[in-house]
């Protein structure tokens, strides 16, 4: 497989994955600090209050969409380069679709913790 | 940052690193699974190891959730990162595999990452549903709130 399908597939597992986790992210601040929820009105209706949410949903649909990427991508390219470029590209991405989706304070520290964290597991695979 | 959230952060961490390393060790002793012995799968499926590495998967999925409805993902990813560092030491000294010096390199970059946000917020005030109620009290939200009653007023 080339080496641009290789990375037109990265670039999917990487959208897709952001997605997903942003998604979810999204829909857990809606529903309000779990904890909470449990002590006030029991497990069962946390478990509802969750799987009822439709951003949960489709940010599940999104991960799994991303898992299936991933492994395909696994079929076309070298492990050791899809596997850190997803991880670590999908780190980045997500800070920056924090910031804008989700209007997250992502200040200098936190850039600079994705990137460090994002070396480090590109670094993890080699 | 409560003791109740530093212990959901530490569930995340154990529960995805321990996961799957306990995946590894199951699935270790079922050799290369391909499609030609698919069904090695389902045996797989009845290995302590790999029930093991499902439970505390779930365990991952649900804590981390848990973080997600009080903190930032730009906080979560991070500092839950921690995992990947747990896993390289259970990979060494429980699996017995050889780490190179190019990944404790990277566990020496996660350590760094991770102390870029330990000493920060864990959430942008007002982001989260009951982060907006309990700043009723405190000093970001209460002027947003009174702000908001006055007008309706």
């Amino acid at each position: 497989m080339n080496h641009f399908a290789v990375w037109g597939g990265i670039a999917a597992v990487v959208i897709t994955s952001t997605l997903g986790d942003v998604l979810q992210s999204r829909a857990m601040k809606e529903i309000g600090d779990l904890g909470l929820v449990r002590k006030s009105d029991g497990l069962p209706a946390v478990i509802r209050r969750v799987v009822t949410n439709g951003r949960f949903m489709l940010g599940l649909g999104f991960m799994a969409i991303g898992f299936f990427c991933l492994l395909i991508t696994l079929s076309w390219g070298d492990v050791s380069i899809v596997g850190p470029a997803s991880a670590s590209l999908t780190f980045l991405a997500n800070a920056l679709v924090a910031h804008l989706y989700l209007k997250e304070n992502v200040d200098r520290r936190r850039w600079m913790a994705a990137l460090c964290v994002a070396g480090g597991v590109a670094l993890l695979a080699r | 940052m409560t003791v109740r959230k530093y212990l959901v952060i530490l569930i995340v961490i154990v529960c995805a690193a321990c996961g799957d390393v306990s995946l590894a060790r199951g699935m270790k002793s079922f050799g290369a699974v391909t499609l030609a012995n698919l069904p090695t799968l389902y045996t797989a499926l009845l290995n302590p190891w790999v029930i093991l590495g499902i439970l505390m998967l779930i365990g991952f999925f649900a804590s981390y959730l848990s973080a997600l409805s009080w903190a930032d993902l730009t906080y979560v990813l991070p500092s839950t990162s921690v995992s990947y560092i747990l896993m390289v030491l259970l990979a060494k000294f429980f699996l017995h595999e050889h780490v190179t010096l190019w990944r404790w390199l990277g566990v020496a970059l996660i350590v760094t990452g991770v102390g870029f946000v330990a000493g920060g917020p864990e959430a942008t005030p007002g982001a989260h549903r009951h982060n907006r109620i309990e700043t009723v009290y405190g000093p970001v939200g209460a002027l947003g709130e009174v702000a908001e009653s006055r007008e309706e007023a």
